[in-house]
Order: C-alpha cells, then sequence, then structure tokens
C-alpha cells in the first residue's frame, strides 16, 4: 500500500452503529450526492483533471462517467483559468458545472475566473444572470504534499462577495452539503479535507440537503465554545471528548458552511461559555480564525471571559518533511492544551 | 513614422458582388455605422461636462467590426465582448437609452449602474456578457457555446477580443477547448495594433495573430476590418460552420482606433504613435469608404446621408435628455442582487 493510502487508513474516527442507519464513507457519500444531482438534472455535469481515471479524485467521481456517458462526466484539459471561465458561462446559460481538483492549490491558477468573474456576474448585471456553478477540490495534509499541494485556501476567498463556501466534516454532511451547493445558484466551494475521505458515517440513500449558511451543534458543553469545520473541526470535537475525562465542557460548533457565516449560533454559544477557540485547516492570520476572532471582540466583546484563541496554521509555508510537518499542524493534544490554559487562566 | 499599414484593398472588386445583397441591407450596415459615429462623437463631445462618470472607451474607427459581424447573427445568437462595449453593444440591438443611463450612472441603465461603460450587457438582445479583464470574457463565451452545444440550441456564441487578449494564456485554453469539443463559436479578434499605448510589436514576435490561431486546430481567417462587407461574409460563413455543427472559427480584423485607448480624443501625440499613421488610417475610414463604396453604385447621396444623419442625431439629443432626466440609485440599490436566490 503507498505510504499516503497507508496514512489516511490510518487515521481512527469513531464507527458509527449501523442500528442508526446505513454506513457508508466519506468519499462514498459525496459520490453518490454527484450520482443523485446527475440523474435528478440533465443540466449538471461534472468534470475536471482525473475525474475518469482510476483514482477518480479519492473514488468520488467513481463510476460516474460510465453512468452518465463522456458528455457530461469528462476529464479536462490543463486549463485551470479557462476551465474556470468555461464553468461561469456555462453556467451563465443554463447548465450546472461541477469542476473538480484535486487540490485547492490549482483553484489559484484561476482566480481572475473565480474572484473577478463568477462571484460578480450577478451583481454586475443588476441580477439578471445567474451563475449556477460548484468548485470542488480537497485539501492535502501529509506524506510530502509540501507547500503547493497541501494549502487550504478559504481564507483568501471568504472576504469576496457572491461566493459561497462550503466545508463538511462528515459523511452526511458532505452529500447533503454537495447537494445544497449543486442546487444552489450561486458559485459555491466546497472544500474537503483529504484526511476525511475514509471516514465512516449514517448517510440516508436517498435524496436530501443540509442547508447552506447554517451551523450545528456536535457537542453541547459549558465551559469553552469551539468553532471551526472540516478536518480542523474533527480534531477539535476529538480534543473535546478527551477533555470531558478532565472535566472541561466544551461546546463545539460545526459551521458546515464558513460563508455565509452563521453567526447566530457562535453568539448563542459565547453568551454561555464566554470563551472561544476557532480551529481552521487554513492559515490563522487573515483566514477563518481572523474573521470570527475579529467578530467576537467587535460584537461579542460583553460575553468574552478570556482572549480569543486562534488554532490555525502559522504564518509559514507548509513544509514537506514528515517532522517538520508535526511541528507545523495542529493536533488533539495542542488543541486540548490550548483549551486547558483558557479554562484554567 | 508608420508602424503599422493598412494592407487592405478597400471595395476594389466588390462592385460585382452587389447584385447578391438587397439595397435596403446595404443601406442598413452603413446606417448602424453611422449610428455608431454619431453617438460616440457626441458622447466625446460632452464627455468634458462630467456628468458621464464612467471610463469611456470609444469605438470611433471601427464601426465596420461590430455590424458587419452582428449583421450575421439573429437576436438569439450570443454576444461577448471586452471593455470596449459600446459597439458592440449598439450593432447587437442594445437599447440606446439605456446605454447612455448607464453611463450617466442612472438606475434605469442597462444593468442598474453596476457597469458603466466598461460593461454593458443587455440579455434580451443577447449582448449576453462583458468583461474589462483583457479575454476574461474569453472563457466565459466559450463556456456559453459550451451550453449550446450541451443543451442541442441552435445559437451560436461570438466573443470580441483585441490583439492583447491572445497574449493572455485564457485564450490559448479557450481556443484549446474549443477545438477540442467542436464548439459553435467564433473568436473575433480585433487587432488595433495597439494595448493602451504598447504597441504590438513590444508584445508578441513577428507573426500573424490568424495563424497563430489556426495551430489550435480551427479554420482562421484575416479579415479587413475597415470593409464591412468583408467582415459580414466572414461571419457569415464563420456563423453557418458553427451552426452546420463544424466547430469554431478565428477571425483577425485588423482595425485602427482613431481615439485614445480611453477617455476622449486622440492621445498620438503623447508619442507613443505616429499621429500619421493615424491620419494613414483614417484615409481607410470603414463609415467614409462604404459610403463612397454606395455612393459610386448608385444607391446614397450626400443628401440622403444628411437625412440619415439627422434622424440619428435626433435619436441621440433624445437619449441623452432621456438619461440626464433619469434617477439615480438609492442606497437601498446597493445592496441588492450580491447572491441569486
Amino acid at each position: 500500500m503507498p505510504w499516503d493510502e497507508g496514512l489516511v487508513n490510518s487515521l481512527v474516527y469513531d464507527a458509527p452503529d449501523p442500528k442508526e442507519g446505513r454506513v457508508l464513507g466519506y468519499a462514498q457519500a459525496v459520490n453518490e450526492a454527484l450520482e443523485i444531482a446527475l440523474k435528478q438534472d440533465p443540466s449538471v455535469f461534472v468534470f475536471g483533471q482525473g475525474v475518469d481515471d482510476p483514482t477518480a479524485m479519492f473514488g468520488v467521481t467513481k463510476d460516474l462517467q460510465d453512468k452518465f456517458g463522456e458528455k457530461r462526466v469528462f476529464d479536462s484539459p490543463l486549463s485551470e483559468e479557462g476551465m474556470m471561465g468555461m464553468s461561469v458561462g456555462a453556467a451563465m446559460n443554463g447548465l450546472r458545472p461541477v469542476f473538480m481538483h484535486n487540490r485547492p492549490d490549482f483553484i489559484l491558477l484561476a482566480f481572475n475566473q473565480l474572484v473577478t468573474h463568477a462571484a460578480k456576474m450577478h451583481y454586475m448585471d443588476n441580477g439578471l444572470t445567474k451563475v449556477p456553478m460548484v468548485v470542488w477540490a480537497a485539501i492535502g495534509r501529509g506524506w510530502g504534499s509540501g507547500a503547493q499541494h497541501s494549502q487550504a485556501i478559504q481564507g483568501l476567498l471568504i472576504g469576496v462577495p457572491g461566493l459561497k463556501i462550503v466545508m463538511p466534516s462528515t459523511p452526511y454532511d458532505a452529500k447533503g452539503l454537495m447537494l445544497s451547493a449543486i442546487l444552489d445558484n450561486n458559485p459555491v466551494l466546497v472544500f474537503e479535507h483529504r484526511w476525511l475521505m475514509k471516514k465512516d458515517g449514517i448517510v440516508p440513500e436517498d435524496f436530501y440537503r443540509v442547508p447552506l449558511g447554517k451551523g450545528i451543534y456536535r457537542r453541547r458543553g459549558k465551559d469553552v465554545t469551539i468553532v471551526g469545520a472540516s478536518h480542523a473541526l474533527e480534531l477539535g470535537l476529538q480534543a473535546a471528548n478527551k477533555l470531558a475525562a478532565e472535566g472541561i465542557d466544551v461546546e463545539v460548533i460545526d459551521l458546515r458552511t464558513i460563508k455565509p457565516l452563521d453567526e447566530e449560533i457562535i453568539h448563542e454559544s459565547l453568551k454561555k461559555t464566554g470563551r472561544l477557540v476557532v480551529v481552521d485547516t487554513g492559515w490563522s492570520m487573515g483566514g477563518v480564525c481572523a474573521e470570527i476572532g475579529c467578530l467576537a471582540a467587535e460584537k461579542w466583546f460583553d460575553s468574552l471571559k478570556a482572549p480569543v484563541r486562534r488554532i490555525g496554521l502559522p504564518d509559514i509555508p507548509h513544509p514537506a518533511g514528515y517532522t517538520l510537518e508535526q511541528f507545523f499542524y495542529p493536533d488533539v493534544k495542542r488543541i486540548s492544551q490550548t483549551i486547558r490554559e483558557l479554562v484554567h487562566q | 513614422m508608420i508602424r503599422y499599414d493598412y494592407h487592405g484593398t478597400g471595395f476594389a472588386g466588390w462592385q460585382e458582388k452587389l447584385n447578391h445583397y438587397e439595397p435596403a441591407f446595404l443601406l442598413k450596415l452603413f446606417r448602424d455605422m453611422l449610428r455608431i459615429r454619431i453617438i460616440e462623437e457626441e458622447i466625446e463631445r460632452r464627455y468634458w461636462q462630467d456628468h458621464m462618470k464612467s471610463p469611456i472607451h470609444l469605438v470611433i474607427g471601427q464601426e465596420a467590426t461590430s455590424v458587419g459581424a452582428c449583421a450575421a447573427l439573429t437576436r438569439a445568437d450570443l454576444l461577448y465582448a471586452s471593455h470596449r462595449t459600446h459597439g458592440n453593444y449598439l450593432a447587437k440591438g442594445g437599447d440606446l437609452k439605456a446605454m447612455l443611463c448607464e453611463m450617466h450612472c442612472r438606475i434605469n441603465g442597462c444593468v442598474g449602474s453596476r457597469g458603466g461603460s466598461m460593461h454593458l450587457m443587455d440579455k434580451s438582445v443577447g449582448m449576453a456578457g462583458s468583461s474589462a479583464i483583457v479575454a476574461g470574457v474569453v472563457p466565459i463565451a466559450t463556456g456559453a457555446a459550451f451550453a449550446a452545444q450541451m443543451q442541442d440550441e441552435s445559437y451560436v456564441t461570438t466573443v470580441f477580443l483585441g490583439d492583447a487578449a491572445t497574449e493572455e494564456g485564457a485564450v490559448s485554453e479557450a481556443l484549446n477547448f474549443a477545438a477540442l469539443k467542436q464548439l459553435p463559436i467564433v473568436y473575433f479578434c480585433e487587432n488595433n495594433f495597439y494595448s493602451v499605448q504598447s504597441p504590438l510589436h513590444t508584445r508578441q514576435p513577428q507573426r500573424e495573430i490568424y495563424k497563430w490561431a489556426a495551430s489550435y486546430g480551427m479554420p482562421s481567417v484575416l479579415v479587413d476590418g475597415t470593409n464591412v462587407l468583408a467582415v459580414y461574409e466572414a461571419m457569415q460563413a464563420a456563423v453557418a460552420r458553427a451552426k452546420q455543427g463544424g466547430g469554431p472559427t478565428f477571425i483577425e480584423s485588423p482595425v485602427y482606433r482613431f481615439r485614445a485607448h480611453g477617455g476622449a480624443g486622440d492621445d498620438s501625440k503623447t508619442g507613443y504613435r505616429d499621429i500619421a499613421e493615424r491620419e494613414a488610417w483614417q484615409k481607410v475610414c470603414p463609415v467614409e469608404t462604404y459610403f463612397a463604396f454606395l455612393k459610386s453604385a448608385g444607391l446614397i447621396d450626400e443628401q440622403a446621408r444628411k437625412v440619415m444623419a439627422g434622424e440619428i442625431m435626433a435619436e441621440t439629443m433624445e437619449a441623452f435628455d432621456f438619461a440626464l432626466a433619469s434617477p439615480n440609485p438609492t442606497e437601498a440599490d446597493l445592496y441588492t442582487h450580491v447572491y441569486a436566490d
């Protein structure tokens, strides 16, 4: 087994109880969402570099070309900006593109089309033109992916009006949020995380949607609020469960969508706990952590009993080597330690 | 020094083709070009008054490309434009009042004062999108053509781009994809030799743009951009090919911008190009050469032109009055349409 596969396989998640419903893997849940969308709506098409190759984007696009044909599910030229623009034009004219990328890093080549065109067209045309498109990518981490294959770029996009950004953390959400993203009439970015791809969860077989812009409590508690999304939230939840044994009662909010941001749920929790830890897979500076931290300082200062803590990435490029990575990425231990400091302050 | 010469042959030899056309059609082409010229000159004349708080990119000297190209299109066909939108918009059937309201930042502008001169759009006439980022609209138009192909729609998409756009990677990417998928699209490249004030030879090696485009695997032709009929015929062939499933076409059309890149007046005196070069091209002005051609064929005379110009001027004045009397947006208008429902 290759080293990267082994690493993802070695990750341990809480196993779902099959009595609660059908158990499905994360990548399969996304695959199911795409299949349902393709089946329901002939205007949906799925494309990107490698969607039809044997690895099928972590399994997310597996068998889709066989089922729906080469016209609707196809490999693309390595033309990130051109294909992003093509998606914008297709979306403006009746189609619903789903443009897949193995890594968010590749989307950086297409910022002109994403930021300056996709996000703006509806506004610039005074509401006449809609741009219903999904841009999907899986954040990498580990096995030497390094500075150019590990970046989590949501922080660069959170300030762009007109975009929506979805970051699921469970197989259930991955399916329901993907269906919501495809049915939304705006450009929606869906950032998955490579390390969640083999996580199992309870996933209903039928069509369902998880609403965009609404967070959810993953754990109720009274001492500290952890807020975040995607794999960072998973680590936060693991830390919270661990700290329960020490008598620290942590509330965990999964944002699911970081733009539009569910401010209400954060405020509601903060009123109770008075302590806020923001976790993110991206850089702390100027990103999701910074934005939520600023909101707390600006709007909810009276609720705060202690300073807001950010747990994102340091202001450093992603290293490639295994040892350096251990210093670079936050883990359960570091999140737990931050929470202990906050509570015992 | 004249750096970029006119290499065309004007209307020499075109007399023989005249009987292929209805006189009314030939006269309409002239009227449409004259209309754009008069409207642009009036915009230019009033620009100093500062009621139009918008950048302008005048199309004076480049009327034949817009009019000739759009004459080959139906209303259902889509046109995508760059920042130099006035000619495209008017030739495609855009509403003059809505255009001038847009330039005067009024709420009843064609895009509610969100675009200004650089972003004229009107979906109702197939003026489907424009971008002020050079080449920005080229992949988008390619996506529109992809949508037509996928949905089995019969419309053809045309996208206007400048010579400098061909230096952008996005155009290469779009041409590659259009050829790969055999999309129903026409790439119409107006080569006016200057990107703002940067001449072509400092930006591209010695080559012909249409030959470069042909290497992507599509028919590519060079057409005299001062000759409205030549443009029309090239477009007609390209559109017919696209409609028959024959895929994309690239058209390079050398033209000359008689005015500055932006704003009113010519800026040749700043030294980036020789005034003699502009003057040489003004001798093959698309409006005047075509007028002379029609006149020699007995289809129009000075008096008929004067009547035509008078009608256009009256329409233009009425549209300006309408724009100046139109309401401004309110603060509430700022917040609408950030997201679609």
